[in-house]
């Protein structure tokens, strides 16, 4: 049965479409998102793109900064950004890895000053090809997949 | 040596990593070591204090810096074992580093926790020198052995280098990989299998285009007219067979066979201390770089207190 593809359209705010199923919990949490007004978020969707479905977050009345949206490049890289005013999409975010990821990427290195001494989470984009970040502290480099993102 | 090295400056700038550093850096502590060690600058260090925080025990390094601080007439106070400090009463790291900035002008920091120097540096307020982070780094080492290189062949671009021994574990050997490789040099690691250079460092080589090969034994590298072979221990500890250590650290020794195999100029640098990687009758020849090379801590840390203090410019 066919029915109706539809998450309400918002007026302002922020929508992240095309994210792999099931990663928009995680982008949520991972961006810390909610709290803040009216949240909608969808999973499962059909999608040609997405064999397994895709997800949809909408963020009502908050326009995620930059470096949230380079955030959301590291967990789904597919995922689109439109920034919606009036209605309208008034901004197509292009999302690129950032360059620091503070917080949410702990560091594998048991003897880090990360994991030791109490320092902040800290990694620094080495190699954006192969998607590896190098933290700050201890200098060794890790390959990021959604699987070692932790909310903080 | 380039002309904008008169243009870098490491007033008040922490000594973390190599990594941190460009090659205009490195040719200012260099040209800063030469300085030091050909004239010395007297007391520059005069009025300043130095402290001087081993968590970890470190003869040579320590006592190379607190050597370098009287030398330059300044005065230094530590500790060379975290047992007496107020980490055993439950203080936090970064409180103790905060609470002893406030003592000195210079932290010099060892410690057996990696990123632990980098930390120190956020909260101290006061230029911090890494004298050794766990595995990680110990930038000073590899400015004195750049030094080394430089005043025994006057040059530090496109050397010929063999480092030989424990390439695995040694952070000596990698942070003089990563700086030799930003001064263009031929690279050949000689280890036993199990020790060899860990992929991550030969993918940052590779990615440079800079060349480099990996040779079992020493006398493999008869042809390649190397300029250095840069020795290291290996490791006792790293092997669980105590058979296979005695082969593998016997193969590994560098004698006056070794040095005709590899031509009358090779020169052998160590970062010390030795067992048996080399032959006692190496240490007269005009080869052994080993003791001048551990000599020069002492300029070398001369100059890089002199820089973050501005007592030398």
């Amino acid at each position: 049965m066919d029915r109706a593809y539809k998450v309400y359209a918002i007026e302002n705010g922020t929508v992240i479409d095309h994210i792999p199923t099931p990663l928009a919990l995680k982008v949520v949490r991972i961006l810390g998102l909610g709290g803040d007004g009216i949240m909608t978020i969808g999973i499962g969707f059909r999608s040609l793109r997405h064999p397994g479905g895709k997800d949809v977050v909408k963020v009502e009345n908050r326009e995620l900064s930059p470096y949230e949206t380079d955030m959301i490049a590291l967990i789904a890289p597919e995922a689109t950004i439109n920034i919606i005013k009036d209605g309208t999409v008034f901004e197509k975010r292009k999302n690129s890895l950032p360059n620091e990821v503070l917080d949410v990427l702990s560091c594998p290195n048991p003897n880090c000053a990360t994991n030791k001494l109490g320092a902040r989470r800290h990694f620094n984009l080495d190699d954006a090809d192969t998607v590896t970040y190098r933290c700050r502290y201890c200098e060794r480099a890790t390959t990021v997949n959604p699987d070692n993102l932790t909310a903080p | 040596m380039e002309g904008t090295v008169q243009m870098v400056s490491f007033r008040d700038r922490s000594i973390l990593s190599i990594r941190d550093m460009s090659t205009d850096d490195l040719w200012k502590i260099v040209e800063t070591t030469g300085r030091v060690k050909s004239d010395d600058p007297g007391p520059f260090l005069k009025g300043r204090t130095v402290a001087a925080l081993f968590y970890e025990p470190s003869t040579r390094t320590r006592l190379s810096f607190e050597s370098a601080v009287l030398k330059s007439g300044g005065s230094t106070f530590g500790f060379a074992t975290p047992a007496a400090t107020s980490q055993s009463k439950g203080e936090t790291f970064s409180d103790s580093v905060i609470v002893v900035a406030g003592y000195a002008d210079v932290l010099v920091i060892r410690h057996p926790v990696e990123g632990a120097a980098r930390l120190a540096s956020e909260v101290a307020g006061i230029p911090v020198i890494n004298a050794g982070d766990g595995a990680n780094q110990h930038p000073t080492q590899t400015f004195l052995d750049l030094f080394t290189m430089y005043e025994s062949i006057g040059r530090l671009e496109n050397l010929k280098v063999g480092m030989m021994g424990d390439l695995k574990y040694g952070r000596t050997v990698h942070s003089l990989t990563h700086a030799l490789a930003m001064f263009g040099a031929d690279l050949t690691f000689i280890s036993p299998p199990s020790l060899e250079m860990p992929p991550h460092i030969l993918k940052e080589l590779e990615d440079d285009g800079i060349s480099f090969r990996k040779l079992a034994e020493p006398e493999d590298a008869a042809d390649l007219d190397l300029d250095f072979l840069y020795v290291t221990r290996i490791q006792k500890e790293r092997f669980g067979d105590p058979q296979e250590y005695k082969s593998v650290a016997h193969s590994y020794m560098v004698d006056k066979g070794t040095i005709e195999t590899l031509g009358a100029d090779v020169r052998i640098m160590h970062p010390l201390p030795r067992v048996d990687e080399i032959s006692v009758e190496v240490d007269p020849l005009p080869n052994a770089l080993y003791f001048v090379q551990a000599h020069n801590g002492i300029p070398t840390r001369r100059a890089l207190l002199g820089l973050v203090t501005g007592g030398l410019e």
